[in-house]
């Protein structure tokens, strides 16, 4: 990947940012409760990609970063009591940490395919033990989790639920959101995130470059468990409730499925692709039963079609569009 | 003054003793060539010293230091580097940002997130200037999978060389590349190793090249060490002819 | 004794259920280097076939005739594996790995639905054919005899297979080809009908891991993931790509999980999960496989 200079970045991102600012007013609540279901998945998938697109990981046990993220949270209200926002993101992030910093241990020792295996096998350590465990987890009824006070101001009494989310909430979603797209962005362009895609190139030549590429490999997986545990803490407020599924294996099978959705081989697909995937997530699931059936067949076309994703693929449009003008 | 040594060093790959009893010194400032037919453990001996492999018995002592059971890192630490006879590079990365990592690494920068690489004016420049030193100053900017072999093989070298080592191993600088190609390859290679005072082992299968090039040759053969000795004293040397050439002088 | 005789058997049926869809995971890893995130659909699939044709095709046919039909299920996974190799996988052995583990995760989102679409949504059962042959009383316990026809047909099946691949000629192409792919194709071999061969008799396996056990537990949406979660446990504790291992590992999984569920119920999946993880930490290629 050749570096876009930070300055050209800011040309295409600051009004995106601006239009994402004022939706709210021009769209209803629950097109933006929509979408702020999306950022969420999109933290996640920055988080993700760390480990996929620039260190060459695939991981299939994401889901347990994310579950943890959510999980912790609703620990934070079953056992504290506290519904404090800023404490639900420290409960989900340290949660999420700990466990990353126990699997990744193990699992930066492998690549490739017993990569993918090991994380999987793992996940599913905490999915059957939050599945077998309801006196503590809930079991398949999952916790639930009210509406969190933001920065101390909780919900004004008799405000309506999907208001709150679809407005001040989307707000702390999207500040948060933009914060850590800005710090994954610098991550991705410093000598850590050269050496990591160096990595992802040639594991042997960064050996020889000096490169500690299990060290590497592990500060890549935390960095990544940090980013999908603070977006499972940002989701679980919005949904109310955390049930085992997002502790599922097929959970993470999600996550990749966004990041290649969107292009794992760009800084930025992997957030669209988390956008449009919960867009087509939900239009499937409200107009079918079988919307598994059209996420497979657009996840098939999309491998075999177009295996650049969105962004990879639009990239590569207009890169012919300028040639031939 | 020896930078180098290797006591009785050993390496076998089941039957085959790749490298056997092997007893070989560098000697700080000279450009030594490491020649041998295929097979003859040219390529096992720089391995090991490099640490990508690690030996069944013997020792290494890198300026007085035993490096025989350190990591790769810690080895690039004390000043070894090296090329790889295959060109191993970071192809999805700028041809510049190749050359960078080797000077961020060397400067303890890697363990930094927060700060941006191209930022980082001083690596920059130097960056620029190896790359100026290896005439490829004009392909900063593309992707190192899209260079030329010629180039890749040069941008190899430059990667090991922007470590800076005191030790510098070449495996083949010029293997893969068109005859005509090699010369230049080559005079780039040595006038840079010479100017920067590195010490350099150069494996090469071309007896032109070696015999033009280099201080101090050392023959393998089987694992062993054959012969050892300047280019006047080998190209003379009757069982060098024998082994490699198959004829008398 | 007794308690110890049942608890053996019950490790054992699940062993051999186990070692079938496990064998045929393995199997297509070993010849193709593909891990199909959709294999335990297509076990599902063999029980959702078989429990379709006993149950409500010929529900009121005589029992000797409904076992006839039991490997129904096997032929309906092994003919949807035929298709689906040159169709979908095929394209994509030149990708990164990372496409086709996706592939093969997209198919598992189809297969799921269709199977919702061909056989509905509820739970299909083939119990009449559990039933027939009654129980036998071991000690003070009744045990069903059905539980030891599959464990029986568990081991046919992994003797023909071993048969197979050690003792016919398509076995030893089989083998040439898992070891050196280019070479096998220097040599004359056919890979892409090694290829959809392998893939066939690897979905076949699965199909009648599928087929024998319905009688027992049922088909029910979700099987298919759950399944494939423990295949890759075998496989990852005995080796990717090895059959011996297959077998060893369902063997290990099947009693590890019996005691796991009269002894620590909580935590029995846990414990599997973490049996895979540690056997890949000592043993990086698993106890029978090839690093």
């Amino acid at each position: 990947m050749i570096p876009v200079p930070p300055r050209r970045v800011l040309v295409y991102t600051i009004p995106i940012a601006l239009l994402l600012f004022v939706l709210p007013f021009v769209v209803a609540p629950y097109q933006v409760a929509l979408l702020t279901y999306g950022l969420t998945f999109a933290i996640a998938a920055l988080g993700f990609n760390l480990l996929l697109g620039y260190t060459g990981l695939l991981s299939f046990g994401h889901s347990a970063y994310f579950g943890m993220g959510a999980y912790g949270v609703a620990f934070i209200v079953k056992y504290f009591k506290i519904s404090s926002m800023e404490a639900f993101i420290l409960g989900g992030i340290v949660a999420a940490t700990a466990v990353a910093a126990l699997f990744g241990f193990v699992c930066v020792r492998y690549t490739r395919i017993f990569f993918g295996i090991l994380t999987l096998a793992l996940s599913q350590v905490i999915w059957s033990l939050a599945f077998k465990f309801f006196w503590v987890t809930g079991g398949t009824d999952g916790l639930r989790v009210p509406t969190p006070s933001l920065l101390g101001v909780g919900m004004a009494p008799g405000q309506d639920k999907m208001a709150f989310l679809a407005h001040r909430y989307y707000y702390y979603v999207l500040v948060i959101f933009l914060v850590g797209v800005a710090v994954m962005w610098v991550i991705v362009h410093s000598p850590f995130g050269k050496a990591l895609q160096a990595i992802r190139d040639n594991e042997t030549r960064a050996e020889f470059v000096g490169v500690q590429v299990r060290r590497y490999r592990y500060m890549a997986f935390l960095v990544s468990g940090v980013y999908t545990g603070l977006a499972g803490a940002l989701w679980v407020p919005l949904n109310g409730l955390t049930t085992p599924d997002i502790l599922h294996w097929t959970f993470s099978g999600k996550i990749v499925f966004f990041t290649v959705l969107g292009g794992f081989q760009t800084f930025f697909g992997p957030i669209i692709g988390a956008v449009v995937f919960n867009y087509l997530e939900t239009y499937a699931v409200g107009h079918t039963v079988y919307w598994q059936l059209v996420l497979g067949v657009v996840l098939v076309f999309l491998v075999l079609a177009l295996p650049g994703g969105i962004v990879g693929t639009a990239g590569r449009v207009l890169d012919r569009l300028r040639k031939a003008a | 003054m020896s930078l180098l040594s290797t006591k009785a060093l050993v390496k076998y790959f089941g039957d085959t003793h790749a490298v056997d009893r092997v007893d070989f010194t560098v000697t700080q400032g000279e450009l030594l060539a490491l020649i041998g037919s295929n097979g003859a453990g040219k390529t096992t001996l720089v391995n090991l010293i490099s640490g990508l492999l690690r030996a069944d018995s013997g020792q290494i002592h890198f300026q007085g230091t035993d490096v025989t059971h350190q990591s790769i890192h810690e080895r690039i630490a004390e000043g070894i580097a090296r090329s790889f006879q295959l060109v191993n590079l970071f192809d999805q990365l700028s041809t510049l940002d190749n050359i960078a990592l080797s000077i961020f690494s060397r400067e303890g920068k890697t363990r930094r997130l927060f700060a941006l690489a191209d930022h980082d004016s001083a690596v920059q420049d130097e960056a620029m200037a190896v790359l100026r030193q290896f005439g490829l100053e004009g392909k900063a900017r593309m992707v190192a999978g899209g260079l030329s072999q010629g180039e890749r093989k040069l941008l190899d070298v430059a990667v090991a060389y922007a470590l800076r080592p005191k030790l510098l191993f070449l495996d083949e600088p010029t293997s893969g590349v068109s005859t005509r190609e090699k010369a230049p390859i080559m005079d780039i290679i040595t006038s840079i190793v010479r100017s920067g005072r590195i010490t350099a082992v150069i494996i090469e299968h071309d007896m032109d090249v070696v015999f033009k090039y280099s201080d101090r040759i050392v023959v393998m053969h089987e694992g062993a060490v054959l012969a050892d000795g300047t280019p006047d004293q080998i190209r003379t040397n009757d069982q060098v002819a024998m082994t490699l050439l198959g004829t008398h002088v | 004794m007794d308690t110890f005789l049942i608890h053996l058997l019950n490790s054992l049926l699940y062993a051999s259920v186990l070692f079938l869809i496990a064998g045929g995971l393995s199997l297509i890893y070993g010849v193709m280097r593909i891990i199909n995130l959709a294999h335990g659909n297509i076990y599902a699939v063999g029980a959702y076939a078989t429990a379709w044709a006993v149950g409500r095709l010929l529900g009121g046919a005589p029992v000797v005739l409904l076992y006839a039909i039991l490997p129904v299920g096997a032929l309906a996974a092994a003919a949807l594996g035929a298709v689906l190799e040159p169709t979908l996988l095929r394209p994509l052995y030149k990708r990164a790995e990372e496409y086709q583990l996706l592939i093969t995760f997209g198919l598992l989102l189809i297969l799921e639905d269709l199977i919702r679409v061909v056989w509905g949504p509820y739970p299909l059962s083939a119990s009449s054919l559990f039933e027939a042959p009654g129980s036998l009383t071991i000690g003070e316990t009744i045990y069903p005899t059905y539980n030891l026809v599959v464990i029986v047909v568990g081991g046919l099946a992994a003797a023909a297979l071993w048969a197979f691949v050690y003792k016919t000629k398509f076995g030893v192409i089989l083998r040439a080809t898992s070891q050196n792919m280019r070479m096998a194709s220097a040599l004359g071999v056919n890979v892409n009908r090694v290829y959809v061969q392998a893939f066939t008799l690897g979905c076949f396996m699965a199909g009648l891991g599928g087929a024998i056990i319905v009688p027992q537990q049922g088909a029910v949406l979700g099987m298919g993931p759950d399944a494939l979660i423990l295949a890759f446990v075998v496989v990852v504790v005995g080796g990717l790509g090895s059959l011996e291992g297959a077998l060893l590992g369902a063997l290990m999984v099947g009693v590890v999980r019996e005691v796991g569920i009269s002894l620590f119920p909580e935590i029995e999946l846990a414990v599997l999960y973490l049996m895979a993880a540690i056997v890949l930490l000592i043993r990086p290629a698993g106890l029978f496989g090839r690093a």
